[in-house]
């Protein structure tokens, strides 16, 4: 959990993730942060995160973005 | 005769009544119905605020079936509108708003909180109560204008910090449009998959299809983009038929290899502009979607959306970049050396457009419209008008155009036009960050990269926070390098050639 939340923290330095509950609606990701964070995870959990599954639900939070990762075959 | 695009609306409205205009996110309206708010708009801005014809009216909100309505009527009122950007910062609208002095600003309850401090009449669309219908008080307004009186104004980045307003006239539409009929037939069936922000000429153009047609405009958020998947769902759900995007987004569908996975049958018109389309992830779209007419349009937004254009109708091979074609009709392209003469097939030049669509030059900026819109230095004998791009092009044997690069800092992101000198005019005028840096641009990671002169370093995150004060996110370098000292040529001037050679290698 604190790795992804290192990820955020590296592509939006200005951003508070611990304190938000939804970065889709408050602005704090756009497209190429999606982009960008997607192959960062795909890196460090050696998974491939089909692209299908790239959806609001699922990069809302951070929680959001764990069980991305597992149910992409990763371990959290 | 033609001389207004809202009359021609009006003209053609009886026939078309029960279909659907807008959509967006499952709420519609049909277009007799949008006439209908639209005409109430406009007699409520006529008759409650006594605006004069032709006095430019700002609309300040989301994209949505609001935002369209308050455009229309604008135009019904007999003024031109100007959209303006929700996510700019405060500081960078008022310098907008300052250069046009909009008579009103048109924006929704959720909007008009964040410009509670600009001292300028509101009209909140959402909360007004329409009552009068009054269709004749607005054609007797109408009928004062010319087909050279202005249809909008679109913001677009200045190097010195403030957004110039370029002003399109009705008679420009009517010219693009016309070629547009001509090629592609639009009829009206169209169902367009409109991206493109509200401040974007693109969407002014679908706002003409439109009046003109009464296609189907199906708005997609700005957050559908981020996540392609849902943004095709949406795409096959509504089955639309056309779209005019940036190859950026066009990009990432392609590396996720999304058409496979959710066919797009009913697509049948594919336009991008803006930036080039690198060819290979082209391919996918072009492979991926057999049955569509890809077109690569090129323009500055001076001549009306775009003035040359390219339908792919050969498969390019990978390594060769999309030419951007023959000129559109009634647009005549120069490609002018330095010394003002024209180019031979083979060699490089810049590109200056002539054209009845060549916009009326920058509101209120007299100084920066003479520089931009010149005399024709071929025509001696009487005034007339052309455009210098900027953009260096070189045409072949066969007289297809093939992009080349710029002459200056200009560059395209995103689908935005930037100056990169008003990011570093910023940096060190407003917020005083540093002494000298000079920002370039990478163009295979398609990153904004700043290079500052200073002895300690400053984060990233610093740097970040002051600029989202005073530009909008697409404007934020990505990356910052510290120097000791910056490289300057022989005059002394920071050399930014070189440093655009070093992210470029």
């Amino acid at each position: 959990m604190s790795d992804i939340l290192e990820m955020l923290e590296s592509l939006k330095p200005e951003c508070d993730f611990t304190n938000c509950e939804n970065y889709i609606e408050e602005g704090y990701l756009d497209s190429f942060d999606i982009v960008l964070l997607t192959s960062m995870l795909e890196d460090k959990y050696g998974i491939k995160i089909d692209a299908l599954d790239i959806l609001p639900e699922n990069y809302s939070n951070v929680d959001a973005i764990a069980s991305l990762v597992v149910k992409s075959g990763g371990t959290v | 005769m033609r001389r207004n695009l809202f009359d021609q609306w009006e003209k053609s409205i009886k026939t078309s009544s029960s279909k659907t205009a807008v959509i967006h996110n499952g709420e519609s309206v049909e277009y007799d119905r949008l006439y209908d708010s639209v005409i109430g708009t406009a007699c409520y801005l006529v008759e409650r605020y006594n605006i004069e014809i032709n006095v430019p009216i700002a609309v300040f909100m989301s994209k949505s079936i609001n935002s369209v309505t308050a455009d229309l009527a604008i135009l019904a009122a007999g003024c031109p509108f100007v959209n303006l950007d929700v996510k700019t910062p405060l500081d960078r609208l008022i310098n907008s708003v300052k250069t046009i002095r909009p008579g009103i600003i048109i924006c929704d309850t959720k909007s008009s909180t964040l410009i509670a401090d600009i001292d300028i009449p509101k009209l909140i669309i959402d909360e007004v109560e329409l009552q009068n219908k009054d269709v004749v008080l607005l054609s007797s307004r109408r009928a004062h204008l010319i087909d050279t009186d202005p249809f909008c104004i679109i913001n677009t980045s200045g190097s010195t910090g403030t957004p110039k307003g370029v002003i399109l006239n009705h008679r420009s539409f009517f010219d693009f449009t016309d070629w547009a009929d001509e090629v592609f037939g639009f009829n009206g069936q169209e169902i367009i998959g409109s991206l493109s922000p509200l401040v974007f000429d693109i969407y002014v153009f679908e706002l003409c299809l439109m009046m003109l047609h009464q296609s189907t405009m199906v708005v997609l958020d700005a957050t559908l983009a981020m996540f392609p998947a849902k943004l095709l769902q949406t795409l096959q759900d509504s089955k639309v038929s056309y779209i005019f995007w940036v190859p950026s987004i066009m990009v990432n569908i392609a590396n996720m290899d999304l058409i496979s996975k959710i066919p797009l049958p009913s697509l049948e018109l594919v336009w991008f502009a803006g930036e080039v389309f690198p060819t290979k992830q082209f391919l996918y779209w072009y492979d991926n979607l057999p049955n569509a007419c890809f077109v690569n349009m090129y323009g500055p937004i001076e001549i009306t959306l775009d003035c040359t254009f390219h339908i792919i109708k050969e498969r390019p091979d990978e390594d060769e970049p999309l030419p951007i074609g023959i000129p559109c009709e009634n647009t005549d392209i120069l490609i002018l050396d330095d010394a003002g003469n024209e180019c031979t097939a083979g060699e490089e030049g810049e590109l200056c457009v002539r054209g009845s669509s060549l916009a009326m030059g920058y509101y209120n900026n007299k100084e920066k419209t003479d520089a931009a819109f010149i005399q024709n230095p071929l025509n001696s004998a009487y005034p007339e008008y052309i455009y210098k791009t900027g953009d260096v092009v070189v045409k072949d044997q066969d007289g297809i155009i093939h992009f080349k690069g710029r002459r200056d800092s200009l560059i395209k992101h995103m689908g935005y036009r930037i100056e990169l000198g008003e990011i570093e005019h910023l940096i060190i005028d407003n917020l005083r960050i540093v002494k000298y840096c000079c920002a370039v641009y990478n163009y295979q990671e398609k990153e904004i990269v700043l290079f500052y002169e200073k002895e300690t370093e400053i984060s990233a995150v610093d740097f970040r926070k002051e600029l989202r004060r005073v530009v909008p996110v697409y404007m934020i370098p990505s990356k910052f390098i510290r120097m000791d000292e910056l490289p300057r040529n022989t005059n002394g001037k920071i050399d930014r050639m070189l440093l655009k050679e070093q992210v470029n290698q």
